[in-house]
């Protein structure tokens, strides 16, 4: 045993050997520069109840203060482009749905919108309307679990509870309009998968009238608390310069006071006929964008009742039976599945049905080669998908333009020269969600 | 296989066509997009933006920078030489009547064997918005596997750092300047660019007289 070591000696004594632990040389290690007694490295996620999902930081800090904030992603990778390249263009619905998981009917519908924008068609008008209403309910959830979120991060535990609570009424909506509550896969190529279900009208709207009482619950609860408003007020602050510059969009860029929504300045789905404001807070900090989440959520009920209004019967998915999908759903004794009449007709009674069911099934259809983009306003900002195809069965390439992604990169910018507690609000305030950050 | 065209159908070799299609001659991907230019007038404001990022730039910059010009399904794409796309991004970004503030989107394409013949398989494309006047434009740029170099457009869009990271991580496209070329969605110590289509594919082994399952790419399939 060597004694060298200057910071953990020994000495041989009569009672047996002693060793002896001194404090580390810190200024040998660091040099002595003032600001680095305080400066401190903490890694903070990924998996921090307080990071938003699976999210890395690592702060820098001198004191309570964030003097360099940085981002690790990528723990939530699942290859989801590349696997879509390996299915037909019908079964890359159910990955991109994945993806964003809070937000699964934008990503069915944007991609729908990229691939009918490749193939050259248009869907029925009662699937616009319908997709409009579903992608309406799916904001309102998503916002809602924003805001449970934000709540349970800044510590105000009830707004978690209660934000769960009335996103469950939606989710039980969509349960029953799609077949489940996240992950849908209910917007397809050409339509949708398969038409409203009977009585669901009359639960949409009867939920319409039970949400202004319980949004108004929200207000009462977090938005007049004085620990709250201080919590939010002018943190995570970006004005229109920095959100632009980042690539930010959605309540972040509105909160900033542009009034910048997909929906209004690039009309997708007939958005440009419902009548509906567009929420703009002045703040730029994490208060605006919690106001205009809230005032969201009105607004989305309000086009939801006008996509009620203006429901009229007819087909939900393309007359082409080159691309629209065969299977004729219908709710059987043991589920879901093929309508007994459908499978009658191409088991029993057409040959040619049965091919073209099953070469529309295993192949699927061809979309000529060509590249677009199309993005819709999610309810993080702007969804854009780039999709490719060469021609073939298959998508040939599909990038998707995740808000939450180009989103996070401002975390930097919200956070540095903060205090530590207002990183969480900040990045609360952006409403990630790791599933389309790391796709 | 090479060229921009394919003929039959579903990929079959090796026994006799029974679809009924086999007389089938489809693009290759990139093909249509490699091979075609539209003509002037674009349509729309397609000339009015081409107008001004040539008055922007200067026309013999404009020349020297743009291959092609391709309109499809109501959007536009240049297709540029990397040695111009930083003065074209700043023109694009900075000018008056162009104004297209935001970059949306960065993603890399592998359009693997269908190159062309100078083997530009690996294509940048970036999607520029313009608030001001409501406009969306794409830019693609092509480098070959072995000389994967783009300049870095963070100096221009801050935004783009993120996407560059990601396409450098999936493409291995390598883009100089960029702040901190790091890998972004795939752990650190990876080896390979998992979005290329050579990237070599798993199979699943499964505990039955030594089967395994066959990577995605190599089973039977309608291509």
């Amino acid at each position: 045993m060597t004694t060298t070591d200057p910071y953990a000696g020994s000495r041989e004594t009569t009672e047996g050997r002693v060793y002896t632990v001194t404090g580390g040389d810190w200024d040998l290690t660091f040099g002595s520069d003032p600001l680095a007694e305080e400066r401190l490295v903490v890694n903070m996620g990924p998996q921090h109840p307080s990071t938003h999902g699976v999210l890395r930081l690592v702060l820098d800090l001198e004191g309570e203060t964030v003097t360099k904030a940085r981002v690790v992603i990528g723990y939530l990778h699942t290859g989801i482009e590349k696997n879509v390249e390996y299915r037909t263009w019908t079964q890359g619905t159910t990955f991109v749905t994945r993806m964003d998981y809070l937000a699964p009917l934008f990503n069915e519908t944007a991609y729908c919108l990229a691939v009918e924008k490749l193939l050259g068609i248009e869907v029925p008008e009662r699937a616009t309307t319908i997709r409009v209403l579903v992608m309406e309910l799916n904001r309102i959830a998503s916002h809602l679990v924003g805001l449970a979120t934000f709540g349970m991060e800044m510590g105000a535990l009830t707004g978690m509870t209660n934000g769960f609570r009335e996103r469950e009424l939606v989710l039980d909506l969509l349960e029953e309009i799609t077949g489940l509550r996240m992950n849908h896969a209910y917007v397809r190529p050409g339509g949708l998968a398969q038409d409203l279900p009977e009585g669901i009208e009359a639960k949409i709207r009867e939920w319409l009238t039970i949400m202004p009482e319980r949004v108004a619950g929200f207000h009462r609860l977090l938005t007049g608390q004085p620990i709250w408003q201080r919590r939010l007020r002018d943190v995570g602050y970006l004005d229109v310069t920095g959100c632009v510059a980042l690539g930010v969009t959605g309540p972040i860029l509105r909160s900033a006071g542009l009034p910048w929504d997909l929906r209004k300045v690039e009309p997708y789905c007939g958005y440009e006929t419902y009548d509906f404001e567009v929420p703009t807070a002045d703040t730029a900090d994490a208060w605006g964008r919690y106001l205009v989440r809230m005032a969201e959520v009105n607004e989305s009920m309000k086009i939801i009742e006008q996509a009620l209004d203006r429901l009229r019967p007819g087909p939900v998915m393309v007359e082409d039976k080159k691309i629209a999908w065969p299977a004729q759903l219908s709710l059987g004794a043991d589920g879901m599945g093929n309508s007994l009449d459908h499978v009658k007709h191409i088991m029993g009674q057409s040959m040619e049905a049965l091919i073209h069911h099953f070469k529309l099934v295993t192949e699927g259809f061809r979309v000529p080669a060509g590249q677009v983009y199309q993005a819709i306003e999610s309810p993080r900002g702007e969804l854009g998908f780039h999709v490719v195809s060469d021609g073939g069965t298959r998508p040939f390439r599909v990038h998707v333009r995740d808000p939450s992604f180009v989103n996070l990169q401002a975390t930097a910018a919200m956070s540095e020269g903060g205090m530590i507690a207002d990183v969480i609000a900040a990045i609360a305030s952006i409403d990630p969600v790791m599933g389309g950050v790391d796709r | 296989m090479t060229g921009p065209f394919r003929t039959g159908a579903f990929g079959v070799t090796g026994s006799g066509d029974t679809s009924g299609f086999g007389g089938l001659v489809r693009v290759e991907p990139g093909g249509a997009v490699a091979l075609h230019s539209t003509d002037r007038p674009y349509g729309g404001w397609f000339d009015e933006v081409a107008d001004a990022l040539a008055d922007a730039v200067g026309h013999d910059v404009y020349d020297a920078a743009v291959r092609r010009v391709l309109v499809d399904r109501g959007e536009i794409t240049w297709f540029v030489h990397r040695e111009h796309l930083l003065v074209l991004l700043q023109a694009l970004r900075d000018d008056d009547a162009l104004r297209f503030e935001l970059c949306s989107s960065v993603s890399g394409v592998d359009y693997h064997d269908s190159g062309g013949p100078t083997g530009e398989r690996l294509h940048v494309v970036l999607h520029l918005t313009s608030m001001t006047y409501r406009r969306r434009i794409r830019l693609e740029v092509a480098v070959t596997a072995a000389d994967p170099h783009v300049p870095s457009a963070t100096r221009v869009y801050p935004t783009s750092d993120w996407h560059e990271r990601e396409c450098f991580d999936m493409f291995g496209v390598v883009f100089d300047g960029h702040p901190a070329l790091t890998r972004i969605l795939m752990p650190d110590d990876w080896d390979g660019h998992p979005q290329r289509k050579d990237y070599p594919l798993g199979g699943v082994p499964v505990e039955y007289h030594d089967a395994t399952i066959p990577p995605p790419d190599e089973r039977r399939s309608y291509r």
